[in-house]
């Protein structure tokens, strides 16, 4: 076993509510649907993003987890303005983004950074690492002095665990778990208050993705780093992010600490999700009950009425879920949920079990 | 034809497998190195390793969908009682889809663009269990209502990109069983679908062997999926079987420092937060093959000298396999 025996397990600082790096509030992204072959009339409108709030606190890391369709990712764009939101504020250390220029927007993009999934299709086959790193800090006006970009770049590929030499080899010989790193010292070397992760570790083989885990939490412990971390994988979410919000349709669903979230999942849907995620453990998979959710996810150019997930709902009641949107509430202390039963689903689990298969033992 | 072997000793039996990749240059790539295992009927046995193991290669050399040309293949695959390798290509093209299913990762590239779902379920009906065409169709109907796909009426008229990834999977599924096979070989058959979606095609693919028998080759990269689903698994690593064991003991006693490695990296719902994840240092493209010595050693923490000398047996017995020199040690439970 590599035990990183120099690495203590990490302090996660309590999140302090009152002074967030990044907050949204009811961000919406409708993307319009066209049909035609030359005029392209608007024919619907599909949202992708339909009225998100969150904030995260300086120095703390978000997950945010969903299927595919869910949105997550749209909200990381619309975040970042590389899709203009339709409506909502974007309040990144209290500028709100969506007031800025282009210019403006485009200075402040250097303290928000993006690393995505398949690294290799974000890389100009012809450019060497070197070059990758030193674009960034060229387009912000900070490539001047040799000396202390060469520092620099020494420092970021220090920080990412890789070896000087890789700077003068391209994108195609370096292996999978290689490229993540460059992606993040790409990112990194701009020295960002934020960085938005993409998915960062799905391409990877469970060996290389632990690894590339175990970094972004130590960057985050060393560098004081704001993270918001997208997965459509529960437990890797959950393992490196203290707060996790789950998305379904374009919504919020829930929002808890990543703990109190496996523990007590209190929104049907995150019920749903953790009970689907298989744990390598076949005594747990033996145990465990599942909550196999009817049918797919509906279009987002049509989402359902009230609350969006009734359709697919166990503990559907009649008449309140299809007609009301559900709020995001706070039930407990940090931990928020859009759903009108949860309240009773919380505190009634045994009949829950009885009635859907509740079991979410883990 | 080949009903009496039915229940007498394995139905799928893999001896000493290897598939050598000879490109036009000089180079060869030793895909998959010698591997044994054996499936019995009814059973449901997993093939695990990361990418670039051969776990794929292996699936496709035992239904025969390996080219000829560029590859050898070597060793015997013996399936109900015949040597698969020696067969010629038109009796071997009579047993698959017959009697080996096959079900693969990405539905989407498996199915045919141009043609509806119910026109392809019925193709294999037709050359495979001799229905007629209006007969095959009543039976594709059948097929895709018993893998849970909702109004079938309409979906049979339904055109692959019409179908959510889930449902396409399902018509594989469906597509693999229309020859009633005896074997069912699922390589990475939940990997490109959602985690829900997953949830209800093992479901679906465990009700399958609970009732039709069929023994089922799951080849994965996920050990949550082989956790809940498989019998026997096997790890492979660079080609060669490294250990083998039935579930609850592999994960409970993983004994190769490569499968007590993956399964302490996997990030786990129920596992304390904030810890750092065990981590495999390096990649598999550090593996040097196992002409030198152990392929692992330099990846393993507990290398001693025999590891850099020469390849490690396997060392078998009662119902499992090992192939190391310093296995982990057996930890007390509890």
């Amino acid at each position: 076993m590599t035990d990183q025996s120099t690495v203590e397990s990490p302090v996660v600082p309590e999140p302090q509510p009152a002074q967030p790096l990044v907050e949204l509030r009811e961000l919406t992204v409708h993307f319009p649907v066209r049909a035609g072959l030359l005029l392209g009339r608007t024919v619907g409108l599909l949202r992708a993003v339909d009225g998100v709030s969150l904030s995260i606190p300086r120095g703390t890391s978000y997950g945010l987890v969903g299927e595919s369709g869910c949105g997550k990712s749209t909200l990381a764009r619309g975040l970042l303005r590389l899709v203009e939101p339709t409506s909502g504020e974007i309040l990144f250390d209290g500028t709100d983004l969506r007031q800025l220029n282009n210019e403006a927007m485009r200075r402040m993009r250097r303290r928000m950074q993006l690393v995505f999934q398949d690294q290799l299709s974000t890389m100009d086959s012809r450019q060497n690492v070197e070059s990758l790193l030193t674009e960034g800090l060229r387009a912000h006006g900070l490539g001047n002095g040799a000396v202390a970009v060469s520092a620099r770049l020494r420092d970021t590929l220090n920080a990412v665990g890789l070896p000087a030499g890789v700077l003068r080899r391209y994108p195609h010989e370096l292996s999978g778990g290689q490229r993540q790193r460059v992606g993040l010292a790409r990112a990194l070397v701009l020295q960002p208050d934020l960085i938005v992760a993409d998915e960062p570790v799905s391409a990877l083989d469970v060996s290389i993705q632990a690894q590339v885990l175990n970094l972004l939490a130590e960057l985050q412990r060393t560098l004081q780093l704001t993270q918001l971390v997208i997965s459509h994988d529960l437990a890797v979410v959950r393992h490196i992010a203290d707060v996790v919000g789950v998305m379904y349709l374009g919504v919020l669903v829930e929002e808890a600490y990543s703990d109190e979230l496996a523990a007590t999942p209190l929104h049907p849907y995150t019920r749903a999700l953790l009970s689907a995620v298989p744990v390598p453990d076949p005594t747990v998979e033996d145990r465990r009950e599942r909550i196999l959710l009817s049918g797919d996810l509906p279009s987002s150019t049509d989402p359902p009425s009230g609350c969006r997930f009734h359709t697919r709902c166990p503990w559907v009641r009649p008449t309140r879920c299809a007609d009301e949107r559900p709020e995001l509430r706070e039930l407990r202390p940090g931990h928020r949920v859009a759903c009108h039963w949860a309240q009773e689903l919380a505190v009634s689990t045994t009949q829950v079990s009885g009635r859907g298969g509740g079991g979410w033992i883990c | 034809m080949l009903g009496p072997r039915r229940g007498a000793g394995p139905l799928l039996e893999v001896r000493e497998l290897s598939v050598v990749f000879s490109g036009r240059s000089e180079e060869t790539v030793i895909a998959v190195d010698g591997v044994s295992f054996t499936v019995e009927p009814g059973q449901t046995v997993g093939l695990v390793g990361e990418s670039g193991c051969g776990k794929s290669v292996t699936g496709l050399a035992i239904a025969g969908l390996l080219s000829a040309r560029g590859n050898r293949v070597g060793g015997q695959v013996v399936f109900a009682g015949r040597d698969l390798l020696a067969l010629r290509a038109k009796e071997r093209r009579d047993l698959r889809g017959r009697e080996i299913g096959m079900i693969f990762q990405d539905p989407f590239a498996a199915l045919n663009p141009v043609l509806p779902i119910g026109l392809q379920v019925a193709e294999v009906l037709q050359r495979h269990r001799g229905c007629d065409r209006r007969g095959s169709m009543r039976s594709a109907r059948e097929l895709l209502d018993s893998v849970g796909i909702a109004d079938p009426d309409r979906r049979l008229r339904e055109y692959p990109h019409q179908m959510s990834g889930g449902m396409r999977q399902r018509a594989l599924i469906a597509m693999a069983l229309a020859g009633q096979p005896k074997l069912l070989i699922a390589d990475e058959p939940t990997t490109a679908l959602d985690v829900t979606v997953q949830a209800q095609i093992l479901d679906l693919l465990r009700r399958v062997v609970e009732q039709t028998g069929t023994a089922l080759l799951v080849i994965t990269h996920d050990l949550g999926v082989v956790a809940g689903l498989c019998d026997e698994v096997h790890v492979l690593y660079a080609g060669k079987l490294v250990e083998s064991a039935e579930r609850h003991r592999l994960f409970a006693t993983p004994r190769h420092p490569y499968t007590h490695g993956l399964l302490g990296a996997v990030p786990r719902l129920d596992s304390p937060r904030g810890q750092p994840l065990s981590q495999i240092r390096g990649s598999i493209a550090d593996a040097p093959g196992w002409a030198q010595g152990c392929a692992f050693a330099p990846r393993c923490d507990r290398v001693v000298d025999a590891c850099l000398t020469g390849t490690p047996p396997l060392s078998t017995g009662a119902g499992q396999a090992l192939r190391c020199n310093n296995p982990m040690p057996v930890e007390v439970p509890g």
